[in-house]
């Protein structure tokens, strides 16, 4: 047979990795013709919604429900007490605390669930809400941590024994009632002893603010309890909907098979969709109650008040070099306001997630950190905000310990990095705390970025404008921020990395159709960052069957095999993997389909692009489509029918994404407005598999990280009231706010990766934090600024700019 | 953000309007946009029982420029103001502070006369009508009345309009000399920080005259009589910047929220103010 068409043109058509495929979800997303967990819409369907707390510390004294029930419309009105006999006014959490799913008691942060309003619609709902009655007492509020730490004020009573001693928590023994937990990684006497006989020491506190990561779709479920079949169904918000299965069926007692977990659409998770919130606990009771759908819905307040917010990281470090620049150890210390509730998302055995991986990227022989966690009158959560668990936080602490270290040096912060990378020969590389890096070439990004962007003349420029600046010539200074990030992501290798109790390993199952085309399930979920697109192109390359021949489907628990879902970069390194894997299986069965269908031995077919053909023959070939169609309509001896594979993915190792940005900034130092006149992006993230949506991803992980930057907090006041619970005051970037984005890239495949690929989503937020941090920090330093919190908002920088006597 | 219930009005004449105001007080409000007015509902921080939508009265949609006034219906989106050629040749300053207001899909449905009646001390157009020394045209029972736009303002959303008067029309003397609209702002689409108005007359090198006011740094805006007399008679040199700014300042009274404590927004106001009469100047 000859070919109609080029091998070249054979493999343009299977658009495979490599290839910038439009995303087939856009068509439905830019019409409108989305299916998110709101517009699900059943018969009977009621609406429930919360009473939350107006205090940050109170006890609940009563609560009167009489004139709710009468407002028209007004179901039912869940209490605490109508959850105890069920054993559900406790949730657990996945940080092996519990936390209450209605207020049992007494309430520990502003916005907290107190009682579950069940209504015909939303309407009646909030008049429902409006008409409970809740008499509260209010108790001493506690925000800062380590007042938390000093004070006899009690946060958790159901934490301390009868007798007032403090029983250890989920993560060992408890110094203080208010305390959660110690966790130690590295060595102290060795770090304390290099630290305290080094050459050069430098220290810096630094605070990382609360933030939130506000997806544009709240949170929210839809709990149907069909009482004829004893089946649940729950659409929702989740990013872990097997997670979430497995977690109802534990804590309601419903056995597994009849639960059904769904995730339509979903509009952004950021890390805010893994845990497990009150509303849906409320929908699946109130659901139970009343024998119809419930829906629960967050507003915009509930979400940024309520459901998991993130960082909020009190840091103090210490790094010590020798007078050349080479860095001999690192000490860093955490408080960690943790809120009312330990619920941070974490694998089990990581209470500060993989906070370290703050060594970095350089060689930093030894090192030590401690987080200590704490109570306070704030939301439960502390999740990974577009980042692997605390990465951003470690990348963050790092890559300003590295800048501090270069004032002291009086270095070149570019420079310093340099001398310290881990050399490319070094990988696989261990760090002092502990993780063993898979891959790396720093230097080669390092050196490519800093020739892009011409550093040398951009320092030069800076020398010029701070001249012209002291001259009275300019009022503006300029910034350059250099951030150089190394990830861990891919959560995880079963040995180590569990969440309650479930290996964090992931899935794909394949079916391929008679006439050539196929649906492949994984047990991820996409949030938006376009799985339906790239793993059909894994696929593609790897099965030779064309991508847009392929539909991928995630989400459902009744069909989709079992996987932890998508947060913390995981979806490629593991469930991209366990694609690939499952790949091969289809691909070792067609080959021997083939060989039996060209009447040769199994070994003298391969595998070409679309086709297996005949060693030293390729004009015989029996196509991916032919091959399949046999694989239904042959009894081919000593196989069976069809055309099937599933693989579990367990990784032998996380990935490590690594990457150079640098930003340049203008600054008004007399409105303390800053300009970003240029950012520029080096990413490496092993293998690409669609280099558009690495792009676009880029784009949307800079922008978060602008935002968290320069602006986007969650803020308290002393009564433990949120000052910024609404979309004015927390700062969301629009087009109008971001700059254009310059992207760049090398390519370090990770080596135990099936298709070398490592994850990208989260790298722009986790290196662009510091690296907008680092640019107004450095516009500063030349008057003498070592260190400033974040969030750089335009008050914060003027204060900045005043504290260092530059305002007349 | 969910709004209690409420009655919708939406009569076709400006009596029914009245009537329905009258019959139900306190407990009736209009609505044009309802930009500023829906939110407050949907955050329960307004209880509006009777809601009457303004948008089918007529009359009250026109932009007229005659030969030494402008009259803007209250009706006018702000993005139809920046759309009025002609109104941008005469007054470009409405134009340059509408552009500022918000974002575009807020504007197309925000009027000039809702921005206005508002009451907020975050609102761009009160401020910019005091500097332009506009008149508010109300309608009530007992008939129709003027208001100065600076007599306007007593306190945050308490105006000179009765609950039973409606304001239909806005009167803008024809601005003459340079303007400039600065204002400091977050983000797209949020109040200022701190914003300033400014009209400057410029006679052979001399400021004839000049009218400044001050948004979002007091519980009203601010027009600033002496900030403006200072620079009157000067060449606005760097003495007279000088003087206007402190004068400014002594009429300002900013509160700390979000957008930072008060030393610096009197700080960003002073910048801005300067800002705001240097680039005016230059269009003198
Ligand atoms: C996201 C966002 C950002 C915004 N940013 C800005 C900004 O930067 N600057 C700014 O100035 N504004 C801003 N606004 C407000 C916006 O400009 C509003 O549209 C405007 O303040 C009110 O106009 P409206 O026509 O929508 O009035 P409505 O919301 O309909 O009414 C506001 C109030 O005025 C009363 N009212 C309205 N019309 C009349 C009338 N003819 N007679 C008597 N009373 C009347 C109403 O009863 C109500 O009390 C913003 C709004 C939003 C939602």
């Amino acid at each position: 047979m000859k070919d109609e068409i080029t091998r070249e043109e054979r493999v343009d058509n299977l658009k495979g990795m490599g290839c910038s495929r439009k995303r087939v979800e856009d068509a439905r997303f830019t019409q409108g013709k989305g299916n998110y967990v709101d517009d699900i819409k059943l018969d009977g369907m009621l609406f429930g919604d919360f009473v939350r707390s107006p205090y940050a510390h109170a006890r609940v004294k009563s609560i009167n429900k009489d004139t709710a029930l009468k407002v028209p419309g007004v179901l039912a009105v869940l209490t605490a007490d109508d959850l105890r006999p069920l054993g559900l006014h406790w949730m657990p959490t996945l940080a092996g605390d519990k936390q209450m799913v209605l207020a049992d008691g007494k309430v520990l942060f502003q916005g907290q669930e107190v009682a579950f309003v069940v209504a015909e619609d939303r309407y009646a709902a909030a008049d429902g809400i409006e008409a409970v009655e809740v008499e509260y007492e209010e108790l001493p509020v506690l925000v800062n941590p380590f007042e938390a730490l000093k004070s006899d004020v009690v946060l958790r009573e159901d934490l301390v024994a009868e007798d007032g001693s403090i029983p250890a928590g989920a993560h060992g023994p408890r110094k203080h009632h208010n305390h959660i937990f110690t966790w130690e990684a590295g060595d102290k006497d060795p770090t304390e002893e290099v630290i305290a006989n080094a050459e050069v020491v430098a220290e810096e506190s630094m605070y990382y603010h609360r933030t939130h990561p506000c997806p544009l779709e709240t949170c929210g479920c839809v709990a149907s309890m069909d009482k004829v079949n004893g089946k649940l169904t729950l659409w929702g918000t989740f990013q872990a909907p097997h997670a979430i299965r497995t977690v109802v069926s534990l804590i309601s007692g419903i056995e597994e098979h009849n639960i059904r977990v769904v995730s339509p659409d979903i509009g952004g998770g950021f890390g805010n969709k893994v845990g497990a919130y009150p509303g849906y606990v409320c929908s699946v009771v109130a659901s139970i109650v009343t024998g119809k759908p419930v829906k629960w819905i967050e507003d915009r307040m509930d979400n940024l008040m309520t459901t998991a917010f993130a960082r909020d990281y009190h840091m103090t470090g210490k790094i010590s070099a020798t007078k050349e620049g080479k860095i001999t150890g690192l000490q860093c210390h955490v408080t960690a306001d943790h809120g009312g509730f330990d619920a941070c998302a974490d694998p089990t055995k990581f209470p500060a997630g993989f906070m370290n991986i703050c060594t970095g990227s350089y060689d930093i022989p030894t090192a030590f950190l401690e987080v200590d966690g704490v109570y306070t009158n704030k939301a439960p959560g502390g999740v990974s905000y577009r980042c692997s668990f605390r990465v951003t936080e470690a990348v963050y602490f790092i890559e300003r310990m590295i800048e501090v270290l270069a004032i002291k040096l009086n270095m070149d912060a570019a420079e310093l990095r340099r001398i310290n990378f881990i050399k490319k020969e070094q990988f696989p590389y261990k760090a002092a705390l502990g993780w063993e890096y898979d891959s790396g070439d720093y230097h080669t990004a390092w050196d490519k970025a800093l020739k892009t962007v011409d550093y040398d003349g951009l320092r030069a420029e800076q020398a010029q404008r701070v001249k012209d600046f002291k001259a009275g010539k300019t009022r503006k200074l300029m910034g350059i921020g250099l951030s150089f990030f190394t990830e861990i992501v891919g959560a995880g290798p079963v040995k180590n990395c569990d969440i309650l109790g479930l290996g964090m390993f992931d899935s794909c199952e394949i079916r391929i159709h008679p006439t050539g085309s196929a649906i492949a399930r994984l047990g991820t979920i996409s949030q938006g960052q376009g799985h339906a697109t790239t793993f059909a192109q894994i696929l593609a390359s790897e099965i030779g069957l064309p991508a847009d021949s392929i539909t991928i489907e995630e989400g459902d628990t009744d069909t989709a095999p079992y996987g932890l879902g998508t947060y913390g970069s995981r979806s490629t390194p593991v469930a991209g993997a366990a694609t690939a894997m499952a790949g091969r299986k289809i691909r070792a069965k067609a080959q021997m389909i083939a060989a039996y269908l060209l009447e040769v031995h199994d070994n003298d077919v391969e595998f070409d692009v679309d086709r297996f053909a005949v060693k030293g023959a390729p004009e015989k070939f029996k196509t991916m489509k032919e091959i399949a169609f046999a694989a239904y309509n042959q009894a081919i001896p000593g196989l069976e029918p069809g055309l099937e594979a599933v693989s579990y993915y367990d990784p032998p190792n996380m990935t490590y994404p690594f990457g150079a940005y640098v930003c340049v900034m203008d600054i008004d130092v007399d409105t303390g407005v800053p300009e970003i006149r240029r950012f520029y992006a080096l990413d490496d993230c092993g293998t690409r598999i669609n280099p558009m949506i690495i792009e676009g991803q880029v784009h949307g992980g800079l922008t978060e990280a602008l935002a968290v930057a320069l602006g986007q907090e969650i803020a308290y006041d002393d009564m433990g009231n949120v000052k910024t619970g609404t979309l004015m005051d927390f700062f969301l970037p629009t087009a109008w706010e971001v700059p254009n984005y310059e992207t760049d890239f090398t390519v370090t495949p990770s080596p135990h990766h099936p298709i070398g690929a490592k994850g990208v989503g989260e790298s722009p937020h986790v290196g662009g934090v510091p690296c907008f941090s680092n640019a107004v920090q450095d516009a500063f330093r030349p008057f003498g600024n070592t260190h400033t919190n974040m969030p750089h908002d335009h008050w914060r920088i003027w204060r900045t700019a005043n504290e260092l006597g530059l305002h007349d | 953000m969910i709004p209690a219930a409420f009655e919708y009005y939406r009569p076709k004449d400006m009596d029914k309007v009245l009537s329905i105001l009258e019959e139900h007080g306190d407990d009736a409000r209009v609505m044009a946009g309802g930009h500023s007015l829906i939110p407050m509902m949907k955050l329960r921080m307004a209880d509006v029982p009777h809601l009457i939508d303004l948008q089918d009265v007529g009359g009250m949609s026109e932009i007229e420029i005659g030969a030494d006034t402008i009259k803007i219906g209250a009706l006018v989106t702000q993005s139809d103001i920046i759309d009025h050629a002609a109104l941008a040749d005469v007054a470009p300053i409405l134009r340059e502070a509408s552009l500022q207001i918000a974002d575009p899909q807020v504007r197309y449905m925000g009027t000039l006369g809702g921005n206005i009646a508002n009451g907020d001390p975050g609102n761009d157009m009160p401020g910019l009508m005091q500097c332009l020394d506009a008149t508010f045209t109300v309608v009530g029972q007992d008939g129709e009345r003027a208001i100065p736009a600076r007599d306007f303002y007593e306190a945050a959303y308490v105006t000179a309009r009765e609950d039973g008067e409606v304001l239909t029309a806005v009167t803008i003397p024809r601005p003459k000399g340079g303007h400039a609209y600065e204002k400091q702002k977050r983000k797209i689409g949020d109040y200022a920080t701190a914003a300033a108005s400014v009209q400057i007359v410029n006679d052979g090198g001399k400021c004839v005259s000049a009218a400044i006011a001050m948004t979002n740094l007091s519980d009203t805006p601010v027009f600033s009589k002496t900030a403006g007399d200072a620079l009157v008679g000067t060449s606005v040199d760097d003495a007279a910047l000088k003087a206007a700014v402190a004068a400014m300042l002594g009429d300002i009274d900013p509160t700390e929220d979000n957008r930072g404590p008060v030393a610096f927004k009197n700080h960003v106001a002073g910048v801005i103010l300067r800002r705001a009469i240097a680039r005016a100047w230059s269009r003198a």
